[in-house]
């Protein structure tokens, strides 16, 4: 073996590279059979970050098609009702530079809920048929109700909807949703500005 | 008495102020005209009101029931009236309204029937705790959370401590509380004592108060350890009080029962030996006036539910030199938007500083990262560090850096030199993050109802492909199945004059028969969408049932109607003829003969099921006076005939000597009578039948339905015509 080493060097040396390459190729095929992950983690990240409003306003037919279209490329811009904080959390999460939300695709409204006038409601289903998550309740030529507690605001039932029954109501903020403002950012003020508040 | 008291880690030494609401005495504040008692006062779920407007109620009767584990119930401070059950201002830093129950009191103050418990030395601790739970308890100390779930804890409990401490400025309520009644904290204690069991009893105190740690020493019994810490803004925190009376840490995001202790606030013990020893629900506690817009500050009883507006004219406030009102102390208060707010259980103190005591903070300048918030931060946190996240909205950095052991006591702004408002950054971090958490449980909650929709529809889209394939596939078998038959057909041989006689007949009837196969699938769908609604219709408990089961009937009838036209030609006239006539006649040469009526008498017992069947309907809808029972009893006729008819034809088979010449016959006739479709007689009669059946719903309609009573009379016309016509051509 070792005599073989001797005499011939470069073939030694070309049997132990060529060896070595076939062994970790082995390895690394085998890991990356073993450890494979299911789906698009990327795509999953950044679905976790939009607000699964399924409302489409992006132009993707649900959140999830957006997330999967902005881990191939699409801009972070397009979704309204997630507004500035989901494009500063996806630009973090890509590490891109955060863009102001497209205006093609809407603006940032306050949250909001459905509402239907329940006796101007002529019970045509079309409103059933739109919501995505299914929080409207009733059936043919009955009155229909949407659970406020379902809904999420994605408006996408107000369209169809034939006698426009439908009313979008921003959710009222009470004792359990109010919450502490942040204080204005007054730090740059000088300390001549003392005592003028 | 000689406990060793530990350290906690920053604390700052505000002025203390207190001196000015000891100058009087004790006092009661006396019944206003009307006490709001708001739903929640206690943390936990709002109780639930118990009583209807316009209610008399007595001092100490249940208004309001809890509404859960971690709640509390809300009784009468007083006897009155309820006057409504309505949203006010409530004392909540948001200034917003929530539901109250309001009292006009009549100024009896009449109690009602009290039953304390003399000798709860006897009686089970679970007893005892749920008597303390009706009697509404809440922790008097600041956040209100319900005693009796503190004290009905399944951990090892090895200390307690009550809480005396009151390090908070301007505040004197616990302190006049332990000076004058001392006794009472001790009839708590020993109370609290029997239902822990623990081993030790700690009660802190802070050395700027000696009048009140001399009447506990004096009136303590000896398990009781009154340990007086440094004066230190804030030890009477009670994570902070813990750790300085036993050096243990509470975790983060832990409960002292995790360190084997229970905290309890002076008052708190007081309630709880007014609860069972006296039979006293929570009704009143002592509230500290002070401030310099007050004239005659001091500390009263107030009653639980009495308007600020009530207690600043008892305490003579000077509205001029009022800079702002607020409830609670300097450092943690809150700015009180309305001055109609009520005491709640946990006020304590009503702050009315003028101007020049507590002036507005001054502008915040730019953070020079001195680091006083942190010597001054009692629990060890970086307030710089979450300051500056906080303005970045770093929520993940926040989490990591601990904001929610914040306790928000103001240590870190109250020593800013740049007069940064900590606090109120990390209050609405706090906000933020909380929100963000609900946001991210609904988004998750969303999606998995967006998930299930979409996979119930491509499950429903499936479904229906898989029906459609099947449907195909029938169809498709059928077809098959007729070429089959054919091909036998032909290729059976042995009486070549039936065959030829069926053939010629086949060829005549092929195409209807296959268009009444197509009319039988058609109908078989129809059939299975009206079982579809009916069934949803059903579970749907829809008014239109009656109307959508009678439609799947006629469906039914028709269908079978369909099947029954659709099998007789091909099977006893295409078939049958043929077939039948080769078997018998194979029959006859084989010398077999005998049971050749099988196949005939097949259709009589359907018939007869159908008969029954039709008959129950007659008689349930006879029975219910549905106004269908007239079309029902001609269906009935009408079975009862063509079962009538079945027989004789059996019968005449029967009859015949020879059967193969009877079969013959049959074909014969039968295909003589394919061949002209219907006799004259036969038509007339069933022109007559319609013409009956369309009169009578002419009638119907000039009764219900005018506006069709043209079209109506138009139908029977033309059949009277048609009939008419079919006469005239029997007549020749």
């Amino acid at each position: 073996m070792i005599d073989f080493i001797f005499s011939n060097p470069l073939l030694a040396a070309l049997i132990a590279l060529v060896g070595l390459s076939l062994i970790f190729g082995a390895i690394l095929g085998f890991a990356s059979e073993r450890f494979k992950t299911e789906g698009d983690p990327i795509a999953d990240q950044i679905c976790d970050l939009l607000p699964q409003t399924q409302c489409g306003q992006c132009g993707y037919p649900g959140c999830r098609p957006y997330a999967e279209a902005i881990a191939d490329g699409e801009r972070i811009n397009r979704c309204p009702p997630g507004g500035e904080a989901t494009i500063q959390a996806l630009a973090s999460l890509l590490d891109v530079e955060p863009l102001p939300l497209d205006e093609d695709v809407g603006e940032e409204k306050p949250k909001s809920y459905a509402f239907i006038r329940e006796d101007e409601c002529i019970g045509c289903t079309k409103c059933i048929q739109a919501c995505p998550v299914d929080a409207i309740l009733g059936s043919a030529k009955h009155m229909h109700t949407v659970i406020t507690s379902e809904c999420t605001g994605c408006d996408l039932c107000v369209e169809p909807c034939p006698v426009d029954c439908i009313d979008m109501i921003e959710v009222p903020v009470t004792l359990n949703n109010w919450q502490w403002q942040n204080p204005a950012k007054a730090n740059d003020l000088i300390a001549t500005d003392r005592g003028q508040s | 008495m000689n406990s060793r008291v530990f350290n906690i880690p920053g604390g700052i030494h505000p002025p203390e102020n207190k001196r000015q609401s000891l100058q009087r005495p004790l006092r009661f504040a006396g019944i206003p005209a009307q006490l709001i008692l708001p739903l929640n006062m206690h943390l936990g779920a709002p109780a639930k009101p118990c009583v209807s407007v316009g209610e008399k109620v007595l001092k100490g009767q249940c208004i309001a029931q809890s509404n859960g584990v971690v709640s509390a119930p809300i009784h009468a401070p007083t006897s009155g009236m309820i006057g409504a059950i309505e949203e006010r201002p409530i004392a909540h830093s948001s200034g917003l309204n929530a539901p109250c129950i309001i009292i006009d009191t009549d100024g009896q103050d009449r109690w009602c029937d009290l039953s304390p418990i003399k000798e709860w030395g006897h009686r089970d601790a679970t007893d005892l705790i749920e008597i303390i739970r009706r009697a509404g308890i809440a922790g008097m100390g600041g956040a209100g959370f319900p005693s009796a779930v503190k004290l009905a804890t399944d951990k090892p409990i090895d200390t307690l401590v009550i809480n005396g401490v009151e390090c908070e400025p301007y505040i004197t309520a616990d302190q006049i509380l332990m000076t004058e009644r001392a006794e009472q904290i001790m009839a708590g204690i020993a109370i609290l004592k029997y239902l822990l069991k623990p081993q030790r009893i700690l009660l802190g105190t802070e050395d700027n108060k000696p009048e009140a740690v001399a009447a506990l020493q004096s009136s303590a019994t000896n398990d009781v350890e009154v340990v007086v810490v440094p004066t230190k803004y804030p030890s009477g925190g009670e994570k902070q009080l813990i750790q300085l009376l036993t050096g243990r840490e509470v975790p983060s995001g832990g409960l002292p029962a995790d360190v084997g202790v229970v905290c309890l606030n002076v008052a708190t013990a007081i309630a709880v030996h007014r609860a069972i020893d006296c039979g006293e629900p929570l009704i009143s506690r002592i509230t500290t006036l002070t401030g310099e817009a007050f004239k005659k500050p001091g500390n009263v009883e107030v009653l639980i539910g009495t308007p600020i507006s009530y207690l600043m004219e008892q305490g003579e406030c000077d509205e001029k030199k009022l800079s702002r009102l607020i409830m609670g102390g300097p450092m943690m208060g809150f700015t009180l938007p309305n001055r109609a707010v009520p005491i709640v259980k946990t006020s304590n103190c009503i702050l009315a500083p003028t101007a020049a005591e507590l002036p507005p903070p001054p502008p915040a300048q730019a953070c020079i990262r001195c680091g006083m918030c942190a010597e001054a931060c009692p629990a060890s946190l970086l307030p710089q560090q979450l300051y500056w996240f906080s303005r970045a909205s770093e929520h993940e950095k926040l989490e990591q850096h601990n904001l929610f052991d914040c306790i928000e006591c103001g240590a870190c702004s109250y020593s800013c030199p740049s007069n940064i408002p900590l606090v109120q950054y990390y209050r609405a971090s706090k906000a933020e993050i909380r929100q963000a958490r609900i946001d991210a449980a609904k988004a998750e909650h969303a999606k998995q109802r967006f998930e299930a929709r979409q996979a119930r529809l491509q499950r429903l889209e499936e479904e229906k492909a898989a029906q459609r394939a099947a449907r195909a596939e029938a169809a498709k078998k059928r077809a098959e199945q007729a070429t089959v038959n054919s091909e036998q057909q032909v290729e059976n041989d042995p009486v070549q004059a039936a065959i030829a006689r069926a053939k010629a007949k086949r060829s005549g009837t092929q195409e209807t028969s296959a268009s009444r196969v197509d009319e039988v699938s058609k109908l078989e769908k129809r059939l299975t969408a009206a079982k579809i609604k009916l069934a949803s219709a059903e579970s749907a408990g829809s008014d239109k049932l009656p109307q959508l089961q009678a439609a799947v009937d006629a469906l039914a009838e028709q269908l079978a109607n369909a099947k029954a036209s659709s099998t007789e030609p091909t099977e006893a006239e295409t078939n049958d003829p043929i077939q039948a006539a080769i078997e018998r006649a194979k029959a006859k040469r084989a010398g077999k003969g005998g049971a050749s009526n099988v196949t005939e008498l097949d259709p009589i017992s359907k018939l007869e099921k159908r008969l029954t069947a039709a008959k129950i309907k007659l008689a349930a809808a006879e029975s219910a006076g549905s106004d269908k029972t007239p079309q029902l009893q001609a269906a009935v006729d009408a079975l009862a005939e063509q079962l009538e008819h079945a027989k004789q034809q059996t019968d005449i088979e029967v009859a015949t000597d020879d059967p193969v010449q009877a079969a013959i016959e049959r074909a014969q006739a039968k295909r003589a009578g394919k061949l002209t479709p219907q006799t004259p007689a036969d038509e007339i009669a069933k022109l007559e039948k319609r013409l009956a059946a369309a009169k009578q719903k002419l009638a119907m309609a000039s009764e219900n339905a005018p506006d069709k009573l043209a079209a109506f009379q138009a139908g029977v016309d033309k059949l009277e015509e048609k009939l008419a016509a079919a006469k005239a051509v029997v007549g020749e």
